[in-house]
């Protein structure tokens, strides 16, 4: 029995000091002033609730709370709806189909750093090849400013991380077609069902638990997101691609304010935990669903 | 087959074509600069086709990132040696034995990755630097296994909880511990949920930008991620080699798609290993 639970036990000590301390450590942290001087002298003297105070009287919270949403929000729906609509284009049966797919999935694999890259170079405001195409066919009359004007710069990261989604949405989207049994869409073709009407009545209802689980991760992972706004923009310009994530590391590791940072993480962590919670809920009405998908 | 069916399944492969074309377009852009001469980027028209191509951008990427690639290398192998160490034996446990607690520690590990990596970055730099290991290899392979170890744990023991009770009872009869059941039964069998677990471990800790940018001051341990962001921010102009830096850190993805394909479908879509 002992040796038994000695297999178990690595990885709740591991979990408790690479999870459950951090975790606690940023309640108390966000709690103190905790700044750069802290880490020499030892000292972050305690201020109770000034530091959420500091934080939800910034200005930039309430932008950085939009623009979360925003971002969010633009990029579940349209991962989702393109991933869906690829998923559904490859059921079909035709040659190379299997190559094809896999081949959607290199911008899933890639670093997102990459992938942020190769944004910023195409929406280069004079040599980007967005800007050459629109201008080349006479759609713009001179380059726009997709990444430093504050109106375009949260949908062109936007753009991007949608870019970013598309393969994980189309694949899980695509395992969960695949389970609908093929007898259901004949009956339907029987009773005289056309292509539409059988995916608004045995497509999409029976795809809804997928579905579910697909835009609660999407959802917990867009919140998260660090590496491709960071990339493009940094946040800018002047906080017009600002998110929570990217205001709580600006905070912590550009003001070197640990603990307005640390307060602005729990703030996330309450938004993530709320939808955590629905994505449990969504899990247990679903038992094949998937148990993990990652970052990004 | 015929004749009319074959047209339109052929028809339907076109489309296919033509609309993994435009949603890999930018990987195309990402090749089609990394061997432009600078000069050559900076034309109107761009140039479409990387004819009069250049391996100068690679030279300059393995000069000034071949540090940094070394570093992710080393940081990412870490991190699959010390996920599967705490992820087999905890699997093997979750999904072999009645242990108590069981149910929390999987809920435990779905919740902990709902954690926003800001927030551990935020406290792990603060452990890092009260333990003296900022700016050292070791704090990124700790940091990166937080991404990695719930994920590997969950698709090691969806898959051992369908390896046959049987085949371990009969090692047990026999005399064997768990832990001779574990390493000659167990192990051998899950080898394509092991191969999984450690791509997947690569993958984050090579990919990893928010850890590797908040734990490190130091250039000396910094990974390629880190390498090209300093690299867009030092030299804009200088895409071509900026964009060979950036294919040469997608070569792990690639190679990973090309010889691991199966075990990557695998991994998207969590547990549902089939072989």
């Amino acid at each position: 029995m002992l040796l038994r639970v000695g297999f178990l036990a690595p990885l709740v000590i591991y979990l408790a000091v690479f999870f459950g301390y951090p975790l606690l450590a940023n309640l108390s942290m966000a709690l103190r002033e905790y700044t750069a001087a802290s880490f020499y002298t030892g000292e972050a003297p305690f201020v109770g609730a000034a530091n959420y105070a500091a934080v939800l009287a910034d200005p930039v919270f309430g932008t950085a709370l939009g623009n979360t949403a925003l971002f969010t929000a633009g990029s579940l729906v349209f991962q989702f709806a393109i991933g869906l609509a690829l998923a559904v284009f490859f059921q079909r049966n035709f040659p190379l189909n299997g190559l094809l797919r896999s081949l959607l999935l290199v911008p899933w694999l890639l670093p997102l750093v990459v992938s942020g890259t190769v944004w910023r170079w195409i929406f280069d405001q004079e040599y980007g090849v967005l800007n050459q195409t629109l201008l080349g066919l006479g759609v713009i009359d001179q380059g726009l400013p997709w990444l430093s004007s504050t109106s375009m710069a949260l949908a062109s990261v936007t753009v991007a991380n949608i870019w970013v989604g598309i393969p994980f949405n189309m694949v899980i989207l695509y395992g969960g077609l695949q389970s609908i049994p093929a007898h259901l869409y004949e009956a339907a073709a029987l009773d005289g069902a056309g292509p539409w009407q059988r995916f608004r009545h045995v497509t999409w209802p029976l795809l809804r638990p997928v579905s579910a689980v697909v835009l609660m991760l999407g959802l917990v992972y867009t919140l998260k997101q660090f590496d491709v706004i960071m990339v493009l923009t940094q946040g800018g310009p002047a906080n017009a691609t600002q998110t929570l994530t990217t205001w709580a590391h600006a905070l912590s590791f550009g003001e070197l304010d640990f603990g307005l940072g640390a307060a602005v993480g729990n703030l996330l962590i309450v938004i993530a935990l709320g939808f955590a919670l629905l994505y449990l809920r969504g899990l247990r009405a679903q038992p094949g669903a998937p148990v993990a998908g990652r970052r990004g | 087959m015929g004749v009319h069916r074959r047209v339109r399944t052929a028809f339907t492969t076109v489309v296919a074509v033509a609309i993994v074309a435009v949603l890999l377009f930018p990987l195309y852009w990402m090749v089609n600069a990394s061997f432009q001469p600078p000069a050559g980027l900076l034309e109107t028209p761009p140039r479409w086709l990387p004819l009069d191509g250049t391996l100068e951008g690679y030279r300059e990427a393995l000069d000034g990132q071949g540090r940094a690639l070394l570093n992710s290398v080393v940081i990412a192998a870490g991190t699959v040696a010390l996920t599967l160490l705490l992820a087999v034996p905890a699997a093997y446990a979750l999904s072999r034995f009645r242990v108590r607690g069981a149910g929390v520690v999987l809920f435990a590990l779905l919740l902990v990755q709902m954690v926003p990596g800001i927030v551990m970055a935020n406290s792990l730099y603060a452990v890092m630097n009260q333990t003296g290991l900022l700016n050292t290899h070791l704090a990124l392979v700790l940091a990166d296994s937080t991404v990695a170890v719930p994920f590997a744990v969950l698709i090691l023991r969806a898959f051992m909880v369908t390896i046959p009770k049987e085949l371990g009872e009969a090692a047990m009869v026999d005399g064997a511990g768990a832990a001779r059941v574990l390493w000659s039964v167990i192990l051998p069998v899950s080898r394509n949920a092991m191969i999984t677990a450690a791509l997947f471990a690569f993958l984050f800790a090579w990919a990893d930008f928010l850890f590797a940018i908040s734990l490190n001051t130091d250039d000396a341990v910094m990974p390629v991620t880190v390498g090209i962001y300093r690299f867009i921010g030092a030299h804009t102009a200088d895409w071509n080699s900026v964009m060979a830096t950036g294919v040469i850190a997608s070569i792990p993805a690639a190679v990973l798609l090309v010889a691991a394909q199966r075990y990557v479908a695998a991994g998207v879509t969590g547990g549902a290993l089939k072989d």
